[in-house]
């Protein structure tokens, strides 16, 4: 652990244009920038994350650390900055964690199996518009993996639940959510993530608020396939 | 150099149907023996590579962040466009392709851009297959909106995430293809340079961005779908990562670079708070739909309210100038983007605008918000409405927002014919990366059209025709075309890392910024443009002189990642410069002050420059050659752009 100062911090600052200035800072003192994973800076493409005070991007519920605001800090503070922590998430280097586990989870089933082209006009297919919003809510996971830093368990089961639940409530994804949630799960136990174990602190700081429901429904679901299915190997 | 778009022959409407049926087929059996490089994850690279995928091609896949998910078209708002026509408002595949032309101020291609409203509607066919979960009615079937430019509604939207959700269905069909085997996937890896061989794209060489390893890459043909480079201005509401190195460096080695100085400036971004800004917020355009643009009628109003002398509410409603609205009144608040952005500055520049700073206008949602109710405004556009407070501190359910233009999207890009092949045989350039549909401006909820269409419906035809006449047998990585490109990105970064000045890499991408907004941004003369270049010129010697680069190429180096690209920007910048100076009219988002109506609108010269200028490079410092290809318009009227 190492300690910086940082000077000439607005309150109109975001947190992650605070480190900035401290990278600019160790450059110019000819020692090398921290490096940290941020892109879009608008809280959607989930590539920032940081542990912050012992908080899965920070302080502020429901805000990634590229939209926490430096107000919420005070002059004088000593911040604890840490990379997310999980045997699924190997780190890089300095705040840099390997999430790709993630992508693996969703290539094992996260997807309608579709090609493109020949496929029936988009209004064929009438879903009432509650089961869409539903449906909408779950797909807005950013799969940055504050659920799995914030679990004791490391567990994945918050952001796997998101796309299980979108695809298990629209029509066009009920014809593989049995396979799809068995093989996703394989993945999620192969991948190293534990157990969910039904705290919700996953939930509580998840920036974007996926549901606790979603794991509800996860159960549901992976309870159906088993009772059913033949599904995999 | 003679620049053939190879547009087919034939009426319009049948051109796109005529030409999938004439390009050559590769046989399913024979499409694993062809292998292709699409770099880009986005919403143009994702759907190219799984759809490729898809159809039995061997691809590999390149972006820079850690997952495909995260290229920038995650970021983008307010919608979609296709003409389906569901609202029954009068809609048509030519309607769209006539307001996407006269949108984009006639600079573009009539066969493209009637392709692109042709296939639009396939696309929200698509999307709902995969899942995408776009707004509904009661009714349970699909919801639109309106965006500027337009007079009927047809944007498709998923509350303000539509490119989130349209990113993670091409996302979910590039899983499906990685998990068969048919792509692989590179992420964390920056393409660095374009290989050719025997004049035709073999392959690129790239970066591992956590090793640093130096690696070629081979392929029978290569795409490109690697976004803009609005990250030139260095604020911009592109993503911090956004860059134009792979299309730039791909024009160092001969591909031509299309209308470069035709970039959009939003009209309704986050206004700039600070020296630290490090990036811009977008509020979607779909805000105007609702939101209501003003400004004090007087000077002196807004003079007392800047500083703090008055509240907004002070400001009587006849005392406010609904700018849009009175200049504009069939269009209003919906007018295109370009126009939008030109009046802010107009207003903020007489001394009207709002803010500490004067930068910024009003959108203001208490009318909209009495006539529905706040929880419908909040439905419609609740995740943006929290995105300002959070950013701002202030609440817009109660305080009008303050908006200002900022730089969003480049029209401009490398040169494709109607194929979207560039003039490097076996190069491809789609999305944002490419020049082809939106001419001078773009109209809103165009561009994940544009990146889908290309992806899913255009390139996996037009490849193939290309792939058709080209022999099985791959080039191996070791071919000296290879090892010399590899040398060249080698000796670069180490010429990088070797300078050990004393000023960042930042501070040269700012100052590069501020140059280019402050002369070659909403509005252009050729003063300040001949000023600009010479400006540019000192600030990239400077660079190549004093700029401080720290670690090694052997690891995770955010630095050395960052002075690669703004090398390209310290010699992109001039490029912008020379195309804006060289373009005696204005239109759309290019606006030269010396051309311009009696009511300060674009004053184009269709006699003299209704041509796209395709750039060749010829050495840093040496003056690009000009290649003309000219525009023919046989299906529209080339007029005046009215939106009163
Ligand atoms: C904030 C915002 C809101 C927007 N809203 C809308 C909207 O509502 N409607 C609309 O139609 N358009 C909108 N746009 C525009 C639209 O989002 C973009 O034009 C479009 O998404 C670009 O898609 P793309 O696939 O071409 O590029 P991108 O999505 O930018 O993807 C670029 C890809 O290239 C990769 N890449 C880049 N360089 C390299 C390299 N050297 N090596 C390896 N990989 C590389 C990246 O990793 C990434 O995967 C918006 C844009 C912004 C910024």
């Amino acid at each position: 652990m190492v300690t910086y100062p940082v000077k000439g911090i607005s309150p109109d600052m975001s947190f992650l244009e605070m480190l900035d200035v401290l990278n600019e800072d160790l450059l110019l003192r000819g020692d090398e920038p921290i490096a940290f994973d941020h892109d879009c800076r608008e809280g959607i493409c989930g590539m920032c994350s940081l542990y912050i005070n012992g908080r899965a991007h920070g302080p502020e519920r429901g805000t990634t650390t590229c939209q926490l605001h430096m107000r919420h800090f005070k002059d004088g503070d000593t911040i604890t900055i840490e990379p997310w922590r999980a045997a699924a998430f190997p780190v890089h280097r300095d705040l840099v964690v390997d999430r790709s586990a993630m992508d693996r989870i969703q290539q094992a089933g996260g997807y309608i199996s579709v090609n493109t082209g020949g496929v029936p006009d988009a209004n064929t297919i009438p879903i009432p518009k509650t089961i869409a919003d539903k449906a909408f809510d779950a797909a807005t996971c950013i799969q940055c993996g504050a659920c799995v830093a914030a679990c004791k368990n490391a567990s994945a089961m918050l952001f796997l639940s998101a796309k299980v639940s979108q695809l298990a409530m629209l029509p066009q994804g009920k014809v593989e959510a049995k396979t799809r949630v068995e093989n996703m799960l394989a993945q999620h136990d192969a991948e190293g993530f534990g157990a969910c174990s039904n705290i919700g602190a996953c939930a509580a700081e998840c920036p974007v608020g996926i549901s606790l429901d979603n794991i509800a429904m996860l159960n549901r679901e992976y309870i159906s396939a088993k009772a059913t299915s033949e599904n995999v190997a | 150099m003679i620049l053939d778009s190879k547009i087919p022959e034939g009426p319009l409407a049948e051109k796109w149907d005529k030409h999938k049926f004439n390009v050559k087929l590769v046989n399913p059996a024979n499409k694993r023996k062809y292998e292709v490089i699409v770099v880009g994850t986005g919403l143009a690279g994702a759907s190219a590579a799984a759809t490729l995928g898809e159809l039995g091609y061997n691809v590999k896949a390149f972006c820079f962040q850690d997952s495909p998910r995260r290229a920038h078209s995650i970021a983008a708002q307010g919608g979609i466009n296709a003409a389906k026509n569901y609202q029954n408002d009068g809609d048509s595949v030519f309607r769209l392709f006539y307001d996407t032309i006269k949108g984009g101020d006639y600079r573009a291609r009539e066969a493209n851009v009637y392709r692109l409203a042709q296939v639009s509607v396939d696309i929200i066919d698509q999307c709902v297959a995969q899942g995408v979960p776009f707004a509904r009615e009661y009714g349970g079937l699909l919801a639109n909106r309106s965006f500027g430019g337009a007079q009927v509604s047809r944007t498709f939207y998923a509350r303000g995430q539509t490119g989130q959700q349209l990113l993670l269905g091409a996302y979910s069909a590039l899983n499906r293809q990685i998990a068969y085997g048919k792509v692989k996937m590179y992420p964390r890896t920056e393409m660095l340079d374009l290989v050719m061989v025997d004049g035709k794209a073999r392959g690129i060489v790239v970066r591992n961005l956590i090793t640093g390893k130096i690696e070629s890459h081979s392929a029978h043909a290569v795409v490109l779908a690697t976004g803009g480079y609005g990250n030139v201005f260095f604020l911009s509401t592109n993503a911090m990562g956004s860059n134009a190195t792979a299309a730039w460096r791909a024009h160092k080695k001969g591909a031509l670079f299309a209308n470069p100085c035709f970039t959009q400036i939003h009209p309704t971004c986050i206004p700039v708070s600070g020296e630290y800004q490090s990036k811009l917020t977008l509020m979607s355009e779909s805000l105007r739909n609702d939101g209501r643009v003003w400004v004090p009628k007087t000077v002196e109003l807004a003079q007392r309210l800047r500083r703090g002398e008055i509240a907004i509410n002070d400001i009587a409603e006849e005392d406010r100038d609904y700018y849009l609205e009175r200049k504009y009144p069939a269009f209003g608040n919906l007018v295109p983007r370009d126009v939008a952005s030109r009046n802010a500055k107009l207003v903020c520049d007489e001394g009207r605008g709002v803010g500490g700073s004067g930068l910024a206008v009003y959108l203001d949602f208490a009318d909209a918000i009495k006539r529905d109710g706040q929880p419908a405004i909040a439905a419609k556009y609740g995740n943006l409405f929290e995105m300002y407070a959070k950013i701002t501190d202030e609440n817009p359910y109660e305080k009008p927002m303050r908006i200002y233009p900022a730089v969003h999207y480049t029209m401009g890009g490398l040169w494709v014919d109607y194929n979207l092949m560039t003039n490097i045989p076996g190069l491809y350039a789609t999305g944002e990366c490419n020049f082809s549909d939106h001419g001078a401006n773009r109209l809103g909820a165009s561009a994940l059209m544009q990146g889908l269409a290309d992806g899913y419906f255009v390139i996996p035809y037009t490849i193939g025709d290309y792939l058709a006449q080209m022999p099985y047998a791959k080039v191996s990585t070791d071919h000296p075309a290879f090892k010399e490109a590899e040398e060249a990105v080698i000796a670069k970064n180490q010429q990088l890392l070797s300078i050990k000045g004393t000023r960042t890499v930042d501070e040269f991408h700012k100052a590069l910024g501020l140059l280019m907004w402050d002369y070659c941004g909403m509005a252009r003369n050729a003063e300040g443009l001949q000023f600009a270049k010479q400006e540019i010129r000192k600030l990239r010697d400077e660079f190549w002189r004093d700029v401080k680069v720290t670690g090694v190429n052997e690891e995770l180096n955010i630095t050395l990642e960052k002075a690669n690209r703004v090398a390209d920007f310290l010699e992109l910048g001039e490029l912008m410069v020379d195309d804006a100076l060289h373009r005696n009219e204005s239109c759309g988002g290019h606006f030269r002050e010396e051309y311009q109506t009696p009511e300060n609108e674009a004053l184009r010269d269709d006699e003299n420059f209704a041509y796209v200028a395709a750039w060749e490079f010829t050495g840093v410092g040496n003056e690009p050659v000009l290649h003309k290809e000219d525009l023919k318009f046989e299906n529209v009227k080339l007029t005046q752009r009215s939106y009163k």
